[in-house]
């Protein structure tokens, strides 16, 4: 009888749409034939666009080449928050697939009523619905607009898996002509007629105030139409961009800065002096947490800051007109952005009007909000002209924010069959989110610099179970005793926040490294180890079919030049699974030679695209694992240019051979994010398998190779 | 003051100081903007037209060195009607993710197309070595590549 007075739970509309519920935010029928597909979800060349596209289509049952797509605006886009976490096939797609339903449903009434026949007579073929006994009336001419001026309904039925024809067909991306034909593609390529072009000179470390300046020699440089100086945001406003750059460099020259606290050594094993501060939480616990075994293990492993490093430095155009301005930016987070931006300027929101451009890839929050606040602040001093501001490539590597150092400490025991009694892992990092849209301050750089800074944002680690540091710190595997430490410490010498798979990276990494040092302790084959481990049928299908894909021999020895290794997680315990066998060749550095994937992301919408992804996401995590750090002094991050970050470049890429397991009726989730982890473990457990040498702290050089063999 | 350029078979005149890299009159002053910036030091590729034959980072060539030269950008790939075979080739093969690099990486491609008709998979990696891909599409450029290189000798 108490179940009576339970109140049933809140009914949830799919992703998105339960909390932006017009149908007409989404979805316009437009009477020239074409349907206009509005998201809150932006392209940083994962290929989003294509696969809502495909999903909007699938159910209006209309060619895709009818869809038409609006930039995402603060004018007139679902509020979505932020393009982030490999989330937009579950936010945006679903609300759009459950959106488009409905407004199929709602076209098909309206056409059974005008031809007076039944909805089981009807048909639809591109937008044009027949009637069995003859008769027909298209979308274009059925929906007036106030077909869609409704909230979204409960009781539609999206198309079941084996009915698609559009979703799960590698629909070439919508983007790409013009990507590779040199049309205007970017933010970067936007030219708005008398628009200026601006340089923000930053100060001398992520501390440093400005003492003092004399400008009047840079307001008279050829083109210098404004010097801009706000405390320590100092920048310069030119008719032409070469002009801009001169005029910064000669301010560079000019300003004198009082440098703030020292930086600490660089070296992630700092964050363990900073205990006195890390909140300290454990995040799973089972069975008995100090079980003993037969064998105990423990290692600890390392990452250090390592960077987004966008091929394009971020850029953003502005432009004020009578107390309002109108932002064009390559942010993931336009809303929040907003937000933040109100702040700083104390305007209404509807003041500020905020349209995506899209910009480079950016894997993360890099300083695409940033360059957006300095244009507006650049662009205030000349209202009516549009402000072109691009950072430079070493403001992007000096003022990006970069992905937290990390520490893991793992212990196991191991009891006397080798199977794994007890595990424990204890993690500690920085913050990995300090996007826009934080509590209590605001997070843009430039706006901690001006004369009345204010306060950055309380750093942020989205919670379980997704997670932020502690993302993927939970393992998988199924033992019996467990203890998962996370300890935060949020203050951080160099700002950190979002990258790729924030610190699931670094802890699947090492729980991936560390299972392959139990299995040798245990005198087990590294795949068969997983698997005995593994209750999960999706789990250990990716690590047979990886191992299938490899021709991995059981116990297979490498011979002190060449080696392979394995490496898997399920992406945030609850997205993708991946696992991944690396093969390197030991010769003067780590040379990956190649990188076998298999994927399961559920129902794949395009799975060209996915493939793409995850081969990208493979790369960018080998660069990773194999080169990466952002290096600084005491006073300033040093890491300026390409020569200072070096990438795995065309002639160090592997082969790459990836297989996806498609399972269309499973709920389809993000790609871009989940090979991470799995890559830098195989890598690193490839290494082991060709030296017998461990390597524990990334990226695994030449230096490290040598001082792991020698001791 | 005036500098002459040459650009995709075009003369053109600009209003900029000599030492102004290339990479700006193209963008600002021509409106050929696929040519873009990443680096301003010629290390990442994303700039690079062809120059007298050879791939070169325009971020790093001054307007004066430039004058009089046979400069031309990704813009001339294609005409009004059809896409050059290596640009059919990155559609064919999805060989982009944020499409950045793409313009230098098809400029550095067709330097070396116009040399070599059959390269080996060295020959692709090594000229494009210059060229930084972030989002790791590198296979799939390789083989877009190879298969532009296959339509151009006239196989299918």
């Amino acid at each position: 009888m108490a179940q009576a007075n339970t109140p049933a739970p809140a009914r949830k509309l799919p992703g998105s749409l339960d909390t932006n519920r017009r149908l007409d935010r989404w979805l316009s029928i437009n009477p020239d034939g074409t349907v206009t597909l509005v998201t809150g979800k932006v392209e940083i060349g994962q290929g989003i666009l294509t696969a809502l596209i495909q999903m909007t289509a699938e159910e209006l049952d209309i060619d895709v080449s009818r869809i038409r797509l609006k930039p995402a605006s603060t004018a007139f886009s679902p509020d979505e928050g932020i393009t982030s976490g490999s989330r937009s096939i579950q936010e945006s797609g679903l609300a759009l697939r459950h959106a488009a339903a409905e407004a199929r449903d709602l076209l098909l009434a309206r056409a059974a009523q005008k031809l007076g026949v039944t909805l089981e007579s009807l048909t639809v073929k591109d937008g044009v619905i027949s009637a069995r006994g003859g008769g027909s009336a298209t979308y274009w001419e059925l929906a007036t607009p106030d077909l869609l001026a409704r909230e979204a309904s409960f009781d539609v039925s999206a198309k079941l898996p084996q009915e698609h024809v559009v979703v799960g067909t590698s629909l070439e991306r919508i983007d790409i002509p013009d990507k590779i034909s040199g049309k205007p593609s970017f933010v970067q390529d936007m030219k708005l007629p008398g628009t200026l072009h601006g340089r923000v000179c930053r100060p001398l470390g992520p501390k440093a105030t400005l003492q003092a300046i004399d400008v009047k020699e840079v307001e008279q440089m050829p083109g210098v139409v404004a010097v801009v100086r706000d405390g320590s945001f100092l920048g310069v406003v030119a008719e032409r961009e070469e002009q801009a750059i001169r005029a910064e460099r000669r301010l560079a020259r000019l300003a004198q800065w009082t440098l703030g606290p020292a930086l600490p050594a660089n070296d992630p094993r700092q964050l363990l002096t900073l205990q006195a501060e890390a909140e300290t939480e454990v995040i799973s616990s089972k069975g008995n947490p100090d079980t003993g075994g037969a064998k105990q293990l423990s290692a600890e492993y390392t990452k250090p800051y390592i960077a987004h490093a966008s091929l394009a430095p971020s850029c953003a155009v502005a432009q004020w007109e009578g107390g309002k301005v109108r932002i064009w930016t390559h942010s993931q987070g336009i809303y929040p952005l907003r937000g933040d931006m109100a702040q700083v300027l104390g305007l209404p929101e509807d003041h500020i009007i905020i349209t995506h451009a899209e910009g480079a890839g950016c894997y993360g929050h890099n300083a695409a909000d940033d360059v957006t606040l300095d244009a507006v602040l650049l662009a205030r001093a000349v209202p009516g002209r549009p402000v072109r501001v691009q950072w430079m490539r070493e403001d992007e590597f000096g003022w990006e924010p970069f992905s937290s150092p990390m520490v893991m400490k793992l212990n196991a025991s191991l009891d006397d069959q080798g199977n794994i009694v007890n595990w424990g892992h204890e993690l500690w990092s920085h913050a990995h989110s300090t996007r826009p849209g934080g509590r209590g301050g605001v997070n843009l750089l430039a706006a901690w610099h001006l004369e009345k800074p204010l306060p950055a944002a309380k750093p942020g680690n989205p919670p379980l179970p997704g997670g932020g540091s502690h993302r993927n710190a939970i393992p998988l595997y199924d033992f019996p005793n467990q203890k998962v430490t996370n300890h935060l410490i949020r203050r951080s010498p160099l700002r950190t926040s979002a990258l790729r798979a924030l610190g699931g990276f670094a802890n699947a990494f090492a729980i991936e490294c560390f299972m392959d040092e139990l299995a040798e302790a245990a005198g087990a084959d590294p795949v068969e180890f997983r698997l005995r481990h593994l209750k999960d049928g999706r789990a250990k299908a990716v690590i047979e079919r990886v191992a299938q894909m490899a021709a991995w021999k059981p116990k297979e020895k490498g011979d002190g030049e060449r080696g392979r290794g394995i490496g898997f997680a399920r992406y945030k315990n609850l997205a993708a699974y991946i696992a991944v066998i690396a093969e390197v060749k030991i010769e003067e550095e780590v040379r990956l030679t190649k990188l076998w994937g298999a994927v399961d992301v559920g129902q794949a919408i395009n799975p060209d695209g996915v493939i793409n992804q995850i081969e990208g996401g493979m790369i960018q995590s080998a660069s990773m694992a194999l080169k990466e750090r952002i290096d600084f002094d005491r006073a300033t991050v040093t890491t300026r240019t390409w020569d200072d970050y070096p990438i795995l470049r065309f002639t160090e890429v592997p082969e790459i051979e990836v297989a996806l397991i498609n399972r269309p009726e499973a709920p389809p989730v993000g790609a871009g994010e989940g090979t991470q982890g799995p890559v830098a473990a195989a890598i690193g457990n490839a290494i082991h398998n060709a030296l017998g040498a461990r390597l524990r702290d990334m990226p695994f050089t030449r230096d490290r190779i040598v001082a792991a063999l020698s001791a | 003051m005036t500098l002459t350029l040459n650009v995709n078979g075009k003369t053109c005149a600009v209003e900029a100081d000599a030492e102004t890299p290339l990479l700006y009159a193209l963008r600002n002053d021509l409106g050929l903007v696929g040519t873009r910036y990443g680096c301003g030091l010629g290390q990442c590729g994303a700039c690079t037209v062809i120059i007298d034959g050879k791939a070169v980072q325009s971020c790093d060539v001054p307007l004066s060195a430039a004058a009089g030269k046979q400069i031309s950008t990704v813009e001339a790939l294609c005409s009004d009607t059809s896409l050059h075979p290596l640009q059919k080739a990155f559609i064919a093969e999805q060989a982009a993710q944020c499409g950045y690099c793409a313009s230098g990486i098809l400029m550095a491609a067709k330097a070396l197309l116009d040399t070599n008709s059959n390269p080996s998979d060295a020959d692709i990696r090594n000229a494009l070595e210059r060229n930084l891909c972030r989002c790791g599409t590198h296979s799939r450029i390789m083989r877009a590549v190879k298969r532009a290189a296959k339509e151009l000798r006239g196989e299918r």
